[in-house]
């Protein structure tokens, strides 16, 4: 590399400190700390300023996919006037009643699975999941003469590469199934990430968690079977349909929503 | 200057281009092509991060000291990456939850730290700049024939818009699962690869040895 010649002598500390070969160890380390403070200085200004409307995007994202679950979606809707109707409330998994502990507006649940004092090791673990929140938000909607249409549940578990995050839609007995989303995973796009398809999305719409006897029924399985109750796996996809299958049965079963479900079917909420 | 600023800006996308020729990047072309509308917002984040990752670099260039400029070069690109990873974040939601990790591995994209290295500590700024540009595009162009292959293939659409009604819907078209996977990318970049140089035959590459003819006994 050839070096510019400096037609006049350097003038003042900096002129000096520019004119000085890079390759003396006081000015490495000057370049090295000058540059990574500026760096760092600009990086956090971009993360701080942007944090309000990124906390925003993700809120708004996870009410859209609620309203999509519960079938209160259509493209132009006000989001927020939409999301007002539906009620978040914290439910206590264990004893499935709601508590008024934490505050359901700003109660994060990712947080909280990750939180000991808020959450559980599991030892029978078939969703994949590691811990489990002790507290879930769960979102009722309530149809225009007050009585409870919907009720959302938070579900989440493994499939093949990743954490499918989601919500079921039950019917106001707790049993009947409106519909499910994930709102976000990273299966493999046309296979797993198959469980976005409208189509198939429909398919959960009017099945039933439970036969008569109260035995958990509902499952994500390849083939045919009860109408009431199988939904068909993914094709291509198995790894992904078992999760589903897994995360479903998990959550919708004593260690999950059970309880709670009991209670609302019971109406002693 | 040898190279005109149309050269620097042209000559990436076919003559020699980051992908098929220098074989850079591979592993991201892999990985983001599966859909064209990924593809594109790659190819503009990687063409940002390029253009001005070089014109940063080759404004400190005659300060870097030799020793740490490797470092040096991460450094500013790491700081562009994270930079366009909050803006996407913040203004275009949906697609970056699409692209998830791979924003954060342009970072790793030889083509960038390769143009920085080669070109940008040697050259002045805007020349930098330009060839930043070029070979971003040359990448994106490559990412976009991929992307547009994948898609419409794989998942019988193109950005997200149905091309080919698939079985999956009530159509008749049963998609390629293969498409659908980062190995399927191999085996397109290699066809491309073979087409430039066949379009090109100035960019194959010379034989390393022969293979000798067998001695008689």
């Amino acid at each position: 590399m050839s070096e510019q010649e400096p037609n006049t002598e350097p003038k003042g500390a900096l002129g000096r400190f520019l004119a000085a070969s890079p390759d003396s160890p006081g000015k490495t380390i000057i370049v090295a700390v000058v540059l990574c403070l500026f760096c760092s200085m600009v990086v956090a200004t971009a993360a701080v300023n942007l944090r309000p409307i990124q906390e925003a995007n993700k809120l708004k994202d996870k009410q859209v996919n609620i309203l999509q679950v519960a079938g209160k979606y259509e493209p132009g809707v006000d989001i927020a006037e939409a999301f007002a109707a539906f009620e978040p409330r914290i439910v206590e998994l264990e004893s499935g009643t709601f508590t008024d502990e934490f505050d359901a507006a700003s109660f994060d649940d990712r947080a909280a699975a990750s939180d000991p004092a808020l959450s559980i090791s599991l030892s029978d673990d078939p969703a994949g999941i590691g811990r489990q929140t002790k507290y879930a938000t769960v979102y009722l909607l309530n149809d225009d003469a007050g009585n409870l249409d919907k009720v959302i549940l938070p579900i989440y578990g493994y499939g093949l590469w990743s954490t499918l995050y989601g919500f079921i839609a039950l019917e106001e007995n707790g049993n009947d199934i409106f519909g499910l989303q994930f709102y976000e995973h990273a299966e493999t796009p046309g296979l797993g990430a198959e469980v976005d398809n409208p189509r198939w999305k429909a398919m959960w719409n009017g099945k039933k968690l439970r036969d008569e006897s109260g035995e958990l029924q509902i499952t994500v399985a390849k083939g045919t079977g009860h109408e009431d109750h199988h939904i068909d796996a993914l094709a291509g996809a198995t790894l992904t349909s078992v999760g589903v299958d897994n995360l479903v049965r998990f959550w919708m079963g004593e260690a999950g929503f059970a309880p709670f479900l009991e209670s609302l079917k019971e109406g002693e909420l | 200057m040898a190279q005109t600023r149309k050269e620097l800006l042209v000559d990436p996308l076919v003559d020699n281009n980051p992908i098929t020729l220098q074989v850079l990047g591979i592993c991201s072309a892999l990985a983001v092509t599966s859909s064209l509308q990924v593809a594109l917002v790659m190819t503009l984040a990687v063409t940002f991060v390029t253009a001005f990752a070089s014109f940063f670099i080759s404004i400190l260039r005659n300060q870097i000291p030799n020793s740490i400029r490797i470092i040096v070069q991460m450094v500013i690109i790491a700081s562009l990456v994270i930079l366009v990873d909050q803006v996407l974040k913040a203004y275009a939601f949906q697609v970056s939850k699409t692209l998830s990790v791979f924003v954060g591995l342009i970072i790793t994209n030889c083509i960038v730290m390769g143009r920085a290295e080669a070109f940008a500590m040697k050259n002045p700024p805007v020349a930098s700049f330009i060839d930043g540009i070029g070979n971003g595009l040359g990448y994106g162009l490559i990412l976009i024939l991929v992307g547009i292959i994948r898609e419409l293939f794989g998942s019988g659409s193109l950005l997200g818009f149905t091309i080919l009604p698939t079985v999956n819907n009530g159509g008749w078209y049963v998609p390629n699962g293969m498409l659908l996977l980062p190995p399927s990318a191999f085996f397109i970049i290699g066809l491309l690869i073979w087409g430039f140089r066949t379009w090109k035959p100035a960019q194959v590459e010379e034989r390393e040895y022969k293979i000798q003819s067998a001695e008689a006994h």
